[in-house]
C-alpha cells in the first residue's frame, strides 16, 4: 500500500519541481515512456548493424571469393583487395547472431514494448522502480557499445558462433576470434544479463503490484501477459547463461578445466584435464532455448492485441491464449537437449527431449488457430500494423512446421547444421519476432511520438519485406535438405554443391532487395517523428488503457486520478453499445453481461 | 460448491488490482525475484559440479581426507572446522531473524545489536573460509602426479587398537631434496602457450630414491574400492608406479593441480565456495550499511524497518545456498 501512497505523493509534488533539463529528460530519464524510446532507438541502430552483417554474409555466399567494393569499404584489412577473409566471415556469423538475438529481439523488442506498455496498459504511473529501469537501459547501452567495439580489436571479434562453444571460446589462441574479441563478448554479455535482470524484475513486480483498481489478472490485455511471462522466463534462464559465462571466463583466464580436457596445441600438451565441452552446451542451451521464447512471446502478445483491435472482434479463446503462454514458458525450460542431438548426448535422453519438444507444438498450434479464428469473419481494418501481424501468423506457421521435423531426433540428425535449420529458426523466431516488432512500432508509434507513420510507405515496407523474407528463407529449406552446411564461408570447394550456386544467388538478391527496402521504414520512422501527421488520442479505436492518456506525454501518464477498469480488453463490436469498441475504463451499464473469455 | 464460490470471490478481490496481492511491497518482491534468479545461477554451478563429479565418480577425492585441519590444533579432525563455520553462519541467520522481528516492534536498539551480531557472524565465516582456502592451497602430505594426470599418494600400514590402518606419510618425511638445480621454463625461452608454475621442491629421482630406501612406504592411487577407500598398491607395484608413471610432485591444490586427486575438485571448490564467499562478503557490506542506517535512526524516522527485512531475505538466501554447498562438497 505504501508504494501507492508514495507514488501518488510524488506525482502531486511534481508541479513544484524545477523544469527538467535536457539531461534528465532525454538521457538519464526515469520515465518509462522515454526509456522505451531509448531502447527502441538503440535496438534499431543495433538492428541496422546486424542486418548489414547478414547482407555481407549473403554476398560472400553468392559470389564467393570475388572482390567486392562494399567489403573493401566496410571490412578494411579483413577484406584485402576486397575479398572477404574466411575468419571475418565466422566473426560476422557470430556477431550477427548475437546482435539480432540479444540486442535487437530481446532488449530492443521486450525493452521497448514492456517499458512502454506495462504501465500504460495496467494503469500505473510508472514502473515500480524508475531508477532501476534507467540503470537497466544504461547497462544495455554499455553492453551494446562493448559488443560493437569488439569489431575494432586487433584479432577481430568473437568467432565461435553465437553459441560460443568451447574449446574455440575457451582457448585464447585457438583462432583469431578467440582472443580479445571473445573476452569482450563475454564482458558485454555479462553486463547485458545484469541489464536484463533489472528490467525483468521491474516488469514482474509492476504487473503484480501496480495494476489499477479493477484490472484483475484475467482482464489484462494479452500483451501484458506475454511481457509478464517473458520477464519470468528471463529471470529463470539468463542466470544459467551467467554461470556458464563465468565458468568459461575461469577456463579462459585462470587455467581451470571446467569445459576443457586433454588438448594438444602444436604438439604441446596443455594441462587441462577432465572437463567437458558438452557440459557447456547443457548450460548454454538451458538459457538458449527459453531465449527463443523470450524473443517470440512479446511478438505474439503484440500480435494478439493488434489482430483483435483490427478485426473489431474479441480475441478468440482468451483463457486458452493465457494458458498456452504459460505452457510454452514451462515447456521451454525442459527442451534444451534438442539442440544437442549430435553432441554425443545419450540417445535415450535425446528421445526424452524429442517428446518434450513435440509437446510445444500443442500450445503453439492453439495460438495459431486462435489468431485465425479471431480473424475469421472479422471486420478487418487493414493498416501496416495489421499486415505485419498477419505476416507473423504466416511465418509462425511455416517456421513452426519445420520445427516439428527438427524436434524429432531421428529427422534432425539428417539436416543438423544445414541451411534447413537456418531457414527454420529465421522464419519462426527471427522474422516472426521482427514482424511483431514492426507491427508494434506501426501500432504504437502514435502513442510514443504523438504522430502517425505514413501508411503508404508502411504498405511498401510490408509487401517488399514479406516477399523478400520468404524469397530468402524458403529456398534455404531445399538447399539445406540437399546438405549445404551452415556457417561455411564458401562452398566452391565442394563440387557436390555446384548446382546450388544459382539458388544462393537468388537468395542473396532477395536479401539485398529486402535489406535496402528497410531504408523505407527507417526514413518513415525518423521523418514521421518530426513531420508525421499529428495523432488523435485513440487512432485505432482500441479498448486498452494506453489510449485514454493524453497524446502529449506527461509524467505519471494520467493528468488526474488513474481511471478504474470495469471490463476486459476485448469488448469489440459488443451488442448494446453504440461504437464497435468499449474501452476498459467504461463502466458496465445496468444489466450488461460481462463477455468473459 | 459454496466454498468454491467463496474462494473465487476472495481471489477476485486479492488479484483484482489496486492493491498488493502478495502483501509485499515492490521492493521486497524484487528481492524475492532476484533471489530466484541468483538461486538459478548457483543451480547452474552445482549442476555442473554434479555433472563433473559423476564423470569421475570412482576417483573423486574423499572430503573427509581433504578437510581435516582445525586452526591452532595439530592432528586429524575431519569436518570439525567446517561444521563450526556452518554453525556460525546459521546462528547469524538466527540473529538476523531477531533483528527483523525487533524491527517489526520498532525497537531501534535491539535491531542494532542483532544486526551487529549478524555482521560479526558473517565476518567470522568469511575469515574462516579464507583460512580454509589457505590450508587447502598449502596442502599437507604432498603427492605425485603421473604422466596421465592422476595422483599417487604415500602412506604406511600401522596397527591402531589391533586393527591395520593405512596412515598417510608426507613426502618430506622420507624424501630428501637433491641439490641439483633446474631452470624454470618461461614464456620467453620457448614454452609459448602457458607459463610453468613454481618448480616442485622434489624431483622424481629423489622420490624414487626415498621410496626404495623406506621399505614400509606404499603408494595408493585414486580409485575408490568397494569399502569407499582409495586402492593401496603392493610394495612392488608402488615402486613401479612411481618409477614408470611419476611426472612431478604436487603440494596442495590450485586451479591446475590438486594433491588430493582430480583438479576439477579444486576448480569447483575454489569457484563455488569463492562465488558463495563473495555473496557472503557483499552481504556483510550491505549489512554494515544497513547497520549504520539503523544507528543513525533512518528507519526509526520512517517508522518502517523494511530495509532490514530485505537484507534479511538476502542473508537467509546466502545461508541456504551454503547448506547446499556444504552438503555437496563436504558431506556427500
Amino acid at each position: 500500500m505504501s508504494a501507492h501512497v508514495e507514488d501518488a505523493h510524488a506525482h502531486d509534488d511534481h508541479g513544484h519541481h524545477p523544469k527538467e533539463t535536457f539531461i534528465t529528460k532525454y538521457i538519464f530519464s526515469q520515465d518509462h515512456k522515454m526509456i522505451a524510446k531509448q531502447y527502441l532507438i538503440t535496438g534499431t541502430i543495433m538492428g541496422v548493424i546486424g542486418v548489414m552483417m547478414s547482407l555481407m554474409m549473403r554476398m560472400q555466399i553468392a559470389w564467393p571469393e570475388e572482390p567486392n567494393v562494399i567489403f573493401k569499404a566496410l571490412l578494411g584489412k579483413w577484406a584485402p583487395e576486397g575479398v572477404m577473409d574466411a575468419d571475418i566471415y565466422l566473426a560476422l556469423v557470430t556477431i550477427h547472431g548475437t546482435i539480432m538475438v540479444f540486442f535487437v529481439l530481446t532488449a530492443g523488442l521486450s525493452g521497448t514494448f514492456s517499458n512502454l506498455l506495462i504501465p500504460l496498459q495496467i494503469g500505473a504511473r510508472d514502473m515500480a522502480s524508475g531508477f532501476l529501469n534507467m540503470v537497466s537501459y544504461w547497462l544495455f547501452f554499455i553492453s551494446s557499445v562493448i559488443m560493437v567495439c569488439s569489431f575494432f580489436v586487433e584479432a577481430g571479434p568473437a568467432a565461435a558462433g553465437w553459441t560460443i562453444y568451447p574449446p574455440l571460446s575457451a582457448l585464447p589462441l585457438a583462432q583469431g576470434g578467440s582472443g580479445m574479441g571473445m573476452t569482450l563478448w563475454l564482458v558485454s554479455m555479462a553486463i547485458f544479463i545484469a541489464s536484463s535482470l533489472l528490467g525483468s524484475l521491474n516488469y514482474v513486480v509492476t504487473v503484480i503490484n501496480l495494476r489499477t483498481k479493477g484490472m484483475s489478472m484475467t482482464r489484462l490485455p494479452l500483451t501484458i501477459w506475454a511481457f509478464f511471462v517473458t520477464a519470468i522466463i528471463g529471470i529463470i534462464s539468463f542466470p544459467v547463461l551467467l554461470s556458464a559465462a563465468l565458468l568459461l571466463i575461469m577456463d579462459r583466464s585462470f587455467g581451470t578445466s571446467f569445459f576443457l580436457s586433454d588438448i594438444f596445441i602444436q604438439g604441446e600438451v596443455l594441462h587441462y584435464q577432465g572437463g567437458s565441452p558438452v557440459l557447456f552446451e547443457h548450460l548454454f542451451w538451458f538459457l538458449g532455448h527459453p531465449e527463443v521464447y523470450i524473443v517470440l512471446l512479446p511478438a505474439l502478445g503484440i500480435t494478439s492485441e493488434i489482430i483483435a483491435t483490427n478485426s473489431r472482434k474479441p480475441i478468440f479463446g482468451y483463457r486458452a491464449m493465457v494458458a498456452s503462454i504459460l505452457a510454452i514458458a514451462f515447456l521451454s525450460t525442459i527442451v534444451w537437449g534438442h539442440h544437442m542431438f549430435i553432441s554425443g548426448m545419450n540417445p535415450f535422453l535425446g528421445s526424452v527431449f524429442t517428446f518434450t519438444t513435440l509437446l510445444i507444438a500443442i500450445p503453439s498450434a492453439v495460438k495459431a488457430f486462435n489468431y485465425i479464428t479471431t480473424l475469421w469473419k472479422g471486420n478487418l481494418q487493414m493498416n501496416p500494423a495489421m499486415l505485419f501481424s498477419i505476416g507473423l501468423v504466416s511465418t509462425f506457421i511455416t517456421g513452426g512446421l519445420t520445427g516439428i521435423i527438427l524436434g524429432d531426433s531421428a529427422l534432425d540428425i539428417n539436416v543438423h547444421d544445414t541451411y534447413f535449420v537456418v531457414a527454420h529458426f529465421h522464419l519462426v523466431m527471427g522474422i516472426s519476432a521482427l514482424y511483431g516488432m514492426f507491427a508494434g512500432i506501426y501500432h504504437w508509434f502514435p502513442k510514443m511520438f504523438g504522430r502517425m507513420l505514413n501508411k503508404k510507405l508502411g504498405y511498401i515496407h510490408f509487401w517488399v519485406t514479406a516477399v523478400c523474407a520468404y524469397g530468402v528463407f524458403f529456398p534455404m529449406h531445399f538447399i539445406g535438405m540437399a546438405g549445404l552446411p551452415r556457417r561455411y564461408y564458401t562452398n566452391s570447394n565442394f563440387p557436390l554443391f555446384d548446382d546450388l550456386a544459382n539458388v544462393n544467388v537468388v537468395i542473396t538478391l532477395f536479401a539485398l532487395i529486402g535489406g535496402v527496402f528497410q531504408l523505407v521504414f527507417l526514413y518513415n520512422f525518423f521523418a514521421s517523428i518530426f513531420y508525421g501527421k499529428k495523432a488523435v488520442q485513440n487512432p485505432w479505436r482500441s479498448n486498452t488503457m494506453e489510449w485514454t492518456t493524453p497524446v502529449e506525454h506527461i509524467h505519471g501518464n494520467w493528468p488526474g486520478a488513474i481511471p478504474e477498469v470495469h471490463r476486459w480488453a476485448y469488448d469489440y463490436s459488443k451488442p448494446g453499445h453504440e461504437d464497435d469498441f468499449v474501452p476498459q475504463t467504461v463502466p458496465m451499464y445496468e444489466g450488461e453481461e460481462e463477455l468473459q473469455h | 460448491m459454496s466454498t468454491t464460490v467463496i474462494t473465487a470471490e476472495a481471489e477476485g478481490k486479492t488479484w483484482s488490482g489496486g492493491n498488493e496481492p502478495l502483501r509485499a511491497s515492490y521492493g521486497k518482491m524484487m528481492m524475492w525475484f532476484f533471489i530466484l534468479s541468483d538461486a538459478l545461477t548457483f543451480s547452474g554451478f552445482l549442476a555442473a559440479y554434479g555433472f563433473s563429479r559423476f564423470k569421475f565418480i570412482e576417483e573423486w577425492p574423499i572430503a573427509d581426507e581433504v578437510f581435516t585441519h582445525v586452526p591452532f590444533f595439530h592432528g586429524n579432525y575431519p569436518m570439525i572446522y567446517v561444521a563450526f563455520m556452518t554453525f556460525i553462519l546459521i546462528m547469524s541467520s538466527v540473529t538476523m531473524v531477531l533483528a527483523v522481528d525487533a524491527g517489526h516492534h520498532l525497537k531501534q536498539q535491539k535491531v542494532a545489536v542483532y544486526m551487529f551480531l549478524t555482521i560479526i557472524g558473517g565476518a567470522i565465516f568469511v575469515g574462516s573460509q579464507g583460512w580454509e582456502w589457505a590450508t587447502f592451497i598449502k596442502g599437507d602430505y604432498g603427492a605425485v602426479q603421473t604422466k596421465g594426470g592422476n595422483i599417487l599418494q604415500f602412506g604406511e600400514y600401522v596397527t591402531v587398537d589391533g586393527e591395520q590402518k593405512f596412515k598417510r606419510v608426507a613426502i618430506a618425511d622420507f624424501v630428501t631434496a637433491s641439490a641439483t638445480e633446474r631452470t624454470k621454463h618461461e614464456r620467453k625461452n620457448g614454452l609459448w602457450f602457458t607459463d610453468e608454475g613454481t618448480l616442485p621442491e622434489y624431483q622424481m629421482k629423489d622420490v624414487v630414491k626415498g621410496l626404495e630406501a623406506n621399505s614400509n612406504i606404499l603408494v595408493r592411487n585414486q580409485i575408490i574400492d568397494k569399502e569407499g577407500k582409495k586402492t593401496v598398491l603392493t610394495r612392488e607395484a608402488s615402486i613401479e608406479a612411481i618409477k614408470n608413471n611419476g611426472k612431478r610432485t604436487v603440494h596442495g591444490a590450485n586451479l591446475e593441480m590438486n594433491e588430493y586427486g582430480s583438479p576439477l575438485f579444486a576448480d569447483f571448490f575454489f569457484f563455488i565456495t569463492g562465488f558463495h564467499g563473495f555473496h557472503v562478503f557483499s552481504g556483510v557490506v550491505i549489512n554494515i550499511i544497513i547497520f549504520f542506517n539503523v544507528i543513525l535512526g533512518t528507519y526509526e524516522r520512517r517508522k518502517n524497518y523494511e530495509m532490514v527485512e530485505k537484507v534479511g531475505l538476502y542473508w537467509h538466501f546466502v545461508d541456504l545456498v551454503w547448506v547446499f554447498v556444504f552438503t555437496f562438497f563436504y558431506l556427500v
